[in-house]
């Protein structure tokens, strides 16, 4: 029988991470993800699975640590949350253009600046949109339950070293310090070093009678050459775009009003629509699990049959943009967000819908 | 003797050593790179480290070091490049990892990397070029550049009441308890290069030993920079960058 355990978000990442057979953690306190260092210092992977955690000078030094690792082909990971993120977005962009494979967690805490250390997701653009500097996405994934925390530790692995590109997962604090039952996944050996240079031929692991060096860098100065190194980075994204789009749909079939959302705000969207639906009003919610690449198809196809499109977020209206692309002006879209650490009840989002959309009102 | 007879492989004494590779530097002429360099690539082919030494290059004048020197490279940030091997070192600690690093990249933007790195005694091997001037973006000021010393962001000379005062790095990492080996050196005779090179074969053997992180600085010219020909340069690092910091072992456990 499966093993149901009671923990919180960021003690389930800490754990699937030990047992995904991840080779490092690098990471920096912050709030609210500090329980993924604490938790991994605490449960000693290096006595068992060998497992390497460091706790580093700074999130800088941190990613840095991340670009190191990844750079001989080991699966490493470091976790943040928004200020410390920031810092990392150097590092990032230089792992995106080195097309090396990380996976990197953000639990969102309120901005801009220090801010607050109470929930937000207002890192989406910086997430989907870059970051750092130059022509990169990332894949992110979203998490709404502490069993996706520990489960996309596991996914967002797999995608990374399978693209060669940095992944991340794009949590809340709500999902970070939310205590939930989580079924954990099977512990796996961490990889040999021969297994690790058959998937990495690329890696700087040492030559061990390698014919030809390998170097790991992000420089090219020869302008012809860089351009096609971001042709091939483009058609990286592409087939990301083409295979990787994930989302959960409810009670889309007779859907007249859709609410598009993500994350832990997803779920007391949920609860809203199943009070509205008790009363008659026909609203379906989405939500996607991969930010980017962004469900813009099945959005648009949504758009067709729906009469309005409100998203909820817990930002000023970041998702909002993607959404009324991939709707291409069929529908209006409304936004609904609260800032600064604030989270909706459901009957707050109900009062937005009905708010833009009168007609939708019971 | 005819010249044929002299020039036959059985009287060579010196060669191009076999991990150096065949690329042409872009390293102008005088500058102490090259021979720092040729030791490096010298003593890992003596030490029998070509497939198991991992170098960081960093941003400055030696970001191409992985085009001259045949082992495994990664290309790090600017000033990053102790974190970067801190990675390296720790998920793979057969390895022989060693950083290369200007002025620029330890002293000033790195300096946090540098300082905890060394701290935590990583099991690395720190190769530091202080030439006290940025190279690569036109000669402008460094931590290390000295009071007085004209740069491109310095025309009239550093100046303490200005530009803060030259920072001696490597003393201050002397007093941290996780190195075990500090020493500045020169290269600019071949008396001095010797000695810079049995310091970086001791700090390769001390980080493959796991005793702790190993700290070479290398007092160099930047004759492109100073404005000097090479032969001035050395002669003027020999006179004034010596004067403070001076050469010799600063620590050695």
């Amino acid at each position: 029988m499966e093993e149901v355990r009671l923990m919180k978000g960021n003690e389930a990442i800490a754990h699937a991470a030990i047992r995904y057979g991840a080779d490092g953690y690098f990471g920096y306190p912050i709030t609210p993800q500090s329980e993924v260092l604490e938790t991994l210092e605490a449960e000693m992977p290096w006595e068992t699975t060998g497992m390497v955690v460091l706790q580093a000078e700074s999130e800088v030094a941190a990613i840095n640590m991340i670009y190191g690792g990844a750079a001989s082909g080991k699966a490493v990971m470091t976790s943040s949350s928004s200020p410390g993120i920031s810092l990392k977005q150097e590092g990032i962009s230089y792992i995106a253009a080195a097309e090396l494979p990380a996976l990197i967690v953000n639990v969102m805490r309120g901005g801009p600046g220090l801010g607050t250390i109470q929930p937000s997701q207002a890192d989406y653009y910086q997430a989907t949109k870059g970051g750092g500097h130059g022509d990169y996405h990332l894949i992110v994934l979203a998490p709404a339950t502490v069993q996706e925390m520990a489960d996309f530790v596991a996914l967002g692995f797999d995608l990374a070293f399978k693209y060669r590109t940095p992944a991340m997962i794009l949590a809340d604090g709500i999902v970070g310090q939310m205590m939930e039952k989580v079924v954990l996944p099977e512990p796996r050996a961490r990889r040999t070093q021969a297994e690790v240079e058959a998937q990495c031929p690329w890696a700087a692991t040492g030559r061990h009678g390698r014919e030809h060096r390998n170097v790991v860098t992000s420089l090219e100065l020869d302008p012809s050459r860089m351009e096609l190194n971001n042709e091939r980075f483009q058609r990286t994204y592409a087939e990301i775009e083409a295979n990787e789009v994930r989302y959960a749909e409810y009670y889309t079939d007779d859907a007249e009003y859709l609410i598009v959302a993500f994350g832990s705000v997803a779920r007391i969207c949920l609860k809203a629509i199943e009070d509205a639906r008790a009363k008659g009003v026909k609203v379906g919610l989405l939500r996607p699990i991969t930010l980017w690449p962004f469900p813009k198809t099945r959005i648009g196809e949504l758009a067709s049959q729906a009469k309005g499109i409100l998203t909820v977020e817990l930002n000023a209206g970041q998702m909002i943009d993607d959404v009324r692309l991939a709707s291409e002006c069929r529908v209006p879209v409304a936004h609904f967000g609260r800032m600064g650490g604030i989270v909706p009840n459901p009957n707050e989002v109900l009062d937005a819908l009905y708010n833009h959309f009168p007609e939708a009102k019971p | 003797m005819t010249p044929e007879e002299i020039i036959n492989p059985a009287n060579r004494v010196y060669a191009r050593p076999r991990l150096l590779t065949e690329a042409n530097t872009h390293y102008c002429p005088g500058c102490s790179h090259g021979v720092v360099h040729r030791i490096v690539a010298e003593l890992l082919e003596e030490m029998g480290l070509e497939n198991r030494a991992v170098g960081v290059a960093p941003v400055g004048c030696a970001v191409f070091a992985y085009n001259y020197i045949d082992v495994d490279w990664v290309e790090a940030a600017h000033g990053r490049a102790p974190a970067v091997a801190t990675a390296l070192s720790r998920l793979n600690p057969d390895n022989l990892v060693f950083t290369y690093q200007g002025d620029g990249d330890l002293a000033a933007i790195g300096t946090a990397e540098t300082i905890h790195a060394a701290n935590r005694g990583e099991n690395i091997a720190i190769i530091f070029i202080n030439n006290a001037i940025y190279g690569m973006t036109g000669g402008q000021m460094a931590p290390t550049t000295l009071l007085g010393q004209k740069t491109a962001t310095t025309p009239y000379g550093r100046r303490a009441d200005l530009n803060g005062y030259p920072l001696n790095i490597t003393d201050l990492l002397a007093q941290l308890r996780g190195t075990c080996y500090v020493t500045r050196q020169a290269v600019h005779t071949a008396a001095a290069a010797r000695k810079t090179k049995a310091a970086i074969k001791k700090a390769f053997e001390n980080a493959l030993a796991g005793k702790g992180t190993s700290v070479v600085e290398v007092v160099g010219t930047c004759s492109s920079g100073w404005k000097m020909t090479p032969a001035q340069a050395n002669d003027w690092m020999a006179e004034h960058m010596t004067e403070h910091y001076p050469l010799g072992d600063l620590k050695n456990e």
